[in-house]
């Protein structure tokens, strides 16, 4: 860290597509400030894969790095094809709740079990933002959104609880309102192996927070604070208590066997068997 | 035992001629799914591609297989998928992805009797529009379609050529019959295969998707900080959502990329396309049945002459154009409802009946017997 953070060291000189208030300019930031923090001086040990949606607009391409901008929801299974020839690069997505855990889901499970070797960077911003703010499957119970205009009649995923029960090797959930905590999850699972997961929740202010009540992005950020509840207290309290609640802190960090080195293991053996007949 | 099989004649099931073909081509990656009638193509690829180094994993989904596929290839490597109609359906808005940001690989659809999930075991030949206009938008495909176990092998390198040369996704256009079937293949020794790579680009370049007819292709991690994305974008990769212009160069540099090349990627095998009395354009699995229809009208001192399309799509159109210029009338066999039929009649344009001959069902195939009756029954008419 022998030079001051710059973000513009790390970025393309063109304009940022976000609305003014928009979370996702939070999380880009923060995750620059933690590769800077763990000495990276350029994106190049780095590839990223995004999909469909404002978020997915963080990397691509803005980042001055290789970045694989995909479908909507299939940034996954692309870093997945990426990460297996490519193992010594850090293959990072970035994606929305509706990419990542909609359209996307499947992946997302998959990837977890398998325990690809991928960090996956979830803004959740509870809405389908860049539509114009649609019910999102992380979207609260009765939120109204121009889609469910009557309130939502659905009850939102827990996307992190799901990457630990899937399998995940890292999994954090924050708030924007928690950036430093955000960062430092985020150099922690940039060091890692096997499936990482981070959420972030973060306030779209143009597409659900006026929709829903908040005057401005410094509204929802209070929310986020205000209504966070760190993993270890949560554990104590019961589910009536947590219905309005945002969980948040590390959920699991753990090592085990991961796809890269069971993959290479196996290709391994299988040259080293024809060799011998 | 050896990598790659030597020099030889063999005894091999097309999905098999298929898979090692694309370890001789050098391709190191497939994701897949299991369907049927290509499962074999997974099932082969998944004992052989570790031994020679590669990576072959079942995804969830056709979703996940051919998506994993596209980001293999802009890792530098050769990376192919199978599957049949209903995953081909699936994979579409991918294929379009990988047109629009030139990536090369093979996608082998190994048709079925559709729609739907139709009749799974049993050979079709429906697939033949949907591979040509599957995805949606502007956008020409380089369709390959085999008729026997041999040109499984041929065209699955022919395919990759293609592929790497003109910078796109292509798909070999294969059937239950010439997938499933056994029969004799002559493999050659693994240097006379000509094998064509993507060109890469010089160090300090930056134009990856223009400026020239087929851009050269870096791969990720070589330092070009390397934008892809399926939105419209300029030559250096950056997203150019409302300009026209840049829509309408782009769009119209991939496509003439591959039809102002359509008469070189053109394969099609002819008989009397300049002599004959009766024509016959057909492909795949159907045109096996050419040959002995032929004779059996020559025998009838009936002139017959043919062109069988190895390249569907861009369709071969002097080859076909030739024969309606010559015969009297066309004849067009197809395990479909008429797909190709239309497209002769295009090219024809009048010059000459089209004559449709169409079964579906079951699996079973146009015979010899049955075509040598229309093209007499095309005869008699007169």
């Amino acid at each position: 860290m022998s030079e001051p953070f710059s973000i513009r060291k790390y970025l393309r000189p063109i304009p940022l597509p976000f609305c003014p208030g928009c979370g996702g300019l939070t999380v880009m930031s923060e995750f620059l400030r933690a590769v800077h923090e763990l000495g990276h001086e350029n994106l190049s040990n780095f590839v990223f894969c995004s999909g469909i949606g404002c978020s997915s607009w963080i990397p691509s391409p803005h980042f001055i790095a290789d970045s694989v901008h995909t479908l909507h929801g299939r940034s996954i299974p692309v870093a997945t094809g990426i990460k297996l020839l490519r193992p010594d690069l850090n293959v990072v997505v970035f994606g929305g709740d509706g990419d990542i855990v909609g359209i996307g889901l499947s992946h997302f499970i998959h990837a977890a079990r398998r325990n690809l070797d991928i960090l996956v960077i979830m803004v959740n911003n509870m809405v389908y933002g860049m539509t114009g703010g649609q019910v999102a499957p992380t979207t609260p119970f009765k939120a109204k959104t121009t889609t469910t205009p009557y309130g939502s009649f659905e009850h939102p995923l827990d996307a992190a609880r799901l990457a630990v029960t899937a399998g995940a090797s890292y999994v954090a959930r924050w708030t924007t309102a928690h950036p430093n905590e955000l960062k430092e999850s985020m150099k922690s699972a940039i060091e890692m192996k096997g499936f990482r997961f981070i959420e972030a929740v973060s306030q779209c202010p143009t597409a659900f927070g006026r929709r829903v009540g908040f005057k401005d992005a410094g509204e929802m950020l209070k929310w986020f604070k205000e209504n966070a509840v760190q993993i270890e207290q949560a554990e104590k309290l019961s589910e009536e208590d947590l219905a309005e609640k945002i969980v948040v802190g590390e959920f699991v960090q753990k090592q085990g066997p991961t796809l890269v080195e069971t993959i290479y293991k196996v290709i391994e053996e299988a040259q080293k068997e024809i060799e011998k007949d | 035992m050896k990598k790659f099989p030597e020099a030889n004649t063999y005894f091999w099931q097309g999905n098999e001629a298929c898979a090692e073909a694309a370890l001789a081509t050098g391709c190191r990656f497939f994701a897949g799914y299991p369907i049927t009638p290509a499962s074999e193509i997974a099932e082969y690829l998944s004992k052989r591609l570790p031994q020679v180094g590669g990576i072959a994993i079942q995804m969830e989904d056709e979703l996940a297989s051919i998506g994993a596929v596209v980001g293999a290839s802009w890792t530098g490597n050769k990376a192919m998928t199978a599957t049949s109609g209903p995953g081909f359906d699936l994979m579409q808005e991918t294929i379009g992805w990988a047109f629009m940001t030139e990536t090369p690989c093979v996608i082998v659809d190994v048709q079925r009797a559709g729609p739907s999930t139709g009749q799974a075991t049993k050979c079709g030949q429906g697939d033949v529009m949907q591979s040509r206009w599957g995805t949606h938008g502007d956008y020409s495909a380089i369709v390959l379609s085999p008729n026997s176990v041999q040109e499984m092998f041929e065209l699955t390198i022919k395919a990759f050529n293609l592929a790497e040369k003109y910078r796109t996704p292509v798909i070999l256009l294969a059937d239950e019959v010439v997938a499933h079937m056994r029969e004799r293949i002559i493999v050659p020794s693994s240097e006379s295969i000509e094998i064509i790579n993507r060109r890469k680009p010089k160090p300090g370049e930056k134009a990856f998707f223009g400026l020239e007819e087929i851009p050269p292709m870096p791969s990720i991690g070589e330092g070009f900080n390397i934008a892809v994305t399926g939105s419209t974008h300029n030559e250096y990769g950056i997203r150019f959502t409302a300009d026209p212009i840049v829509h309408r160069q782009l769009v119209e540099r991939l496509n003439n990329k591959i039809q102002k090349h359509a008469e070189e990627i053109a394969e099609v095998e002819t008989y009397n396309i300049d002599d004959c009395q009766i024509g016959i354009v057909s492909f795949g699995c159907t045109s096996r049945a050419i040959y002995e229809a032929t004779e059996n009208a020559e025998a009838k001192r009936i002139k017959v002459g043919y062109a069988r399309l190895k390249t569907i799509w861009p369709f071969p159109e002097k080859a076909v154009r030739q024969l309606a210029e010559t015969a009297e009338k066309i004849i067009v066999p197809e395990m479909n409802l008429r797909q190709i039929f239309y497209e002769v009649q295009r090219v024809a344009n009048g010059l000459t009946e089209v004559i449709p001959l169409n079964k579906i069902g079951g699996g079973e195939l146009i015979t010899p017997e049955e075509l040598f009756e229309k093209i007499q029954g095309s005869i008699k008419n007169e």
